[in-house]
């Protein structure tokens, strides 16, 4: 059971890296974006390629951050200067990047075992590799919620949430929206990329298919940190994402440990995810009915 | 201070539906001119002011602030120079933020926005003394979010944003038509007091010809997209509903037809 719950949490830290930056487009930006497949496996590409290359792993690291910052871009400018919808724009990085990846691999998947990756330093003094990516991923997680804190705490932060909440708003404050769309999906997807690298190394292999249905169990993640762990603040807020990443992996780890075979993961993920957007439309039913039974009483 | 000369702007060219919104429109705004705009639906006057603000493109014709041409800007940079307030109050502040950081946005409006943090201490005692002006209730409020508020406070709180950083012309686009008739009235008043405190250049539309005899110096006139009346000085403090419609009639060879104007007159 411990086993479990360790593994759910070292999981959970390093896919908590995309959640945040799931949360940034989502909830954010306002744009709902399917760059997230192509973007994570991106990430795991380069990283993979990096680190078979014979490159410092944590440097391979942070070249995929870098790769999946450009794809961001590839998108912000698809979307902000060509005008084409934020949904396709996604659409069209995500079919691009299937073909980079495979390019940047050179095919569709490398094994990293055995090989120096940003957790073997750890394990190489003693620690079980559970608990190296449990501490890693703390680390990782812990630096990056504290930057985000501080960035959209800044006015080029403010102005980016903002542009989300009241793009009029925005323009009419002299900001140009353009510019904000584009540094926002520059951080999401970077970060994105970033998890990606930081999965593949824990895994020990990256695969042109790993992407599949990431972002679904990004915006699981999302939502089930909000609906569990919501709170008012951004740094709440932010805190909510990782916490919610993890209990996404307590909850997957729990049903297949109960029995559901692994094929019907993917279903599984997509009806609570469902079920957790349609919350709102079930409330609004509920609410006159427990009126209307209050008012019997 | 705000110049407008021979602006064109036709919505839907060549369709059925061709409009001309304005038609060969003039206008110079001197330094401390308040001019109230009215006109029937379809008058060209939200048009002009948007077209001024940015929102839409003209067709031909040109926009000066100062002498510096702003015709061609995007609305972000002409942001630098305008302040605006809509009709919608929806629409000028952002709800899932909250008063202070609006405010603040507001603040820094055509500066350059850096990684300083978005809202200092020592901005937050300017909002509060600015916010007590209002009577609202707002400055103990400080941190929550614009959402949670009413229509009426989410209007003044966009007047006070537009005007917080001096804008070089205020424009104001029927800013109380979606209000109750009492809090239209405070948000009118709210609009003098910051008019006056700061000697604003501004432009108000309105479809109510009261409040347009009552507030600002000037007084001008749409219909079907040209300039029929311009009014001002000790012309305009006599003025009143009954000759602005004589006017209209007169300049226009029709009567005055908008259920709107009238009702409310």
């Amino acid at each position: 059971m411990l086993d479990i719950l360790m593994g759910s949490v070292s999981l959970g830290l390093l896919w908590a890296v995309m959640t945040i930056g799931v949360f940034i487009t989502y909830r954010v930006l306002d744009i709902a974006d399917l760059t997230t497949e192509g973007s994570i496996a991106m990430g795991a590409a380069i990283a993979a390629r990096g680190i078979t290359m014979g490159l410092n792993p944590f440097l391979s690291t942070f070249l995929a951050l870098l790769g999946g910052m450009a794809a961001g871009l590839a998108t912000g400018l698809l979307h902000t200067r060509l005008k084409i919808p934020a949904l396709l724009s996604g659409i069209l990085t995500m079919i691009a990047l299937w073909s980079v990846n495979l390019r940047i691999m050179g095919r569709a998947n490398i094994s990293l075992l055995r090989m120096n990756t940003v957790f073997t330093f750890l394990e190489k003094i003693g620690l079980q590799k559970t608990y190296a990516s449990i501490i890693l991923g703390f680390v990782f997680v812990g630096v990056l919620v504290v930057f985000l804190y501080w960035f959209f705490g800044t006015e080029i932060g403010s102005a980016i949430r903002a542009t989300g909440n009241n793009p009029y708003m925005v323009r009419a404050q002299g900001i140009n929206t353009d510019t904000t769309i584009i540094l926002g999906l520059i951080i999401s997807y970077g970060l994105i990329a970033l998890s990606g690298a930081l999965i593949a190394q824990n895994q020990s292999y990256s695969d042109i298919q790993m992407g599949t249905g990431s972002i679904v169990i990004g915006l699981a993640s999302v939502i089930i940190g909000e609906v569990l762990f919501g709170s008012r603040n951004f740094m709440g807020r932010l805190i909510s994402l990782v916490l919610g990443a993890i209990t996404y992996r307590i909850i997957i780890a729990l049903v297949l440990k109960l029995g559901m075979p692994a094929n019907d993961l993917k279903l599984f993920t997509a009806i609570t995810v469902a079920l957790a957007l349609s919350l709102p439309v079930f409330q609004k039913y509920l609410t006159p009915l427990k009126r209307s039974v209050k008012g019997v009483k | 201070m705000l110049r407008v000369e021979n602006l064109i702007k036709v919505f839907y060219p060549g369709s059925v539906n061709e409009k001309v919104a304005l038609d060969c429109v003039s206008l110079e705004l001197r330094e401390g001119d308040f001019v109230t705009l009215i006109g029937g639906n379809g008058a060209g006057k939200s048009t002009l002011l948007n077209c001024v603000a940015g929102v839409y493109n003209v067709d031909h014709g040109s926009i000066f602030v100062d002498d510096v041409e702003i015709t061609n800007l995007p609305e972000y940079k002409r942001a630098a120079f305008l302040g605006g307030v809509f009709q919608d109050p929806m629409m000028g502040t952002a709800s899932n933020m909250g008063i202070e950081e609006n405010l603040a946005l507001a603040y820094r409006r055509g500066q350059r926005r850096g990684l300083r943090w978005g809202v200092t201490q020592k901005e937050r005692e300017l909002y509060y003394q600015q916010l007590k002006r209002l009577e609202l209730g707002l400055e103990d409020r400080l941190d929550h979010k614009v959402g949670l508020l009413s229509g009426g406070q989410r209007q003044a709180l966009t007047l006070l944003m537009a005007t917080l950083k001096k804008p070089k012309v205020l424009l104001l686009d029927e800013h109380t038509a979606a209000l109750d008739p009492k809090t239209a009235r405070k948000v009118l008043e709210i609009t003098d007091q910051l008019i006056e405190k700061n000697n604003l250049t501004t432009m108000m539309v309105t479809h109510n010809m009261r409040d347009a005899i009552k507030h600002g110096n000037r007084l001008i006139m749409m219909h079907e997209g040209r300039i029929i009346l311009d009014i001002n000085g000790e012309e305009k403090k006599r003025l009143t509903v009954e000759d602005l419609l004589d006017r209209f009639g007169r300049a226009s060879g029709e009567e005055f037809a908008n259920d709107r104007a009238l009702l409310s007159s």
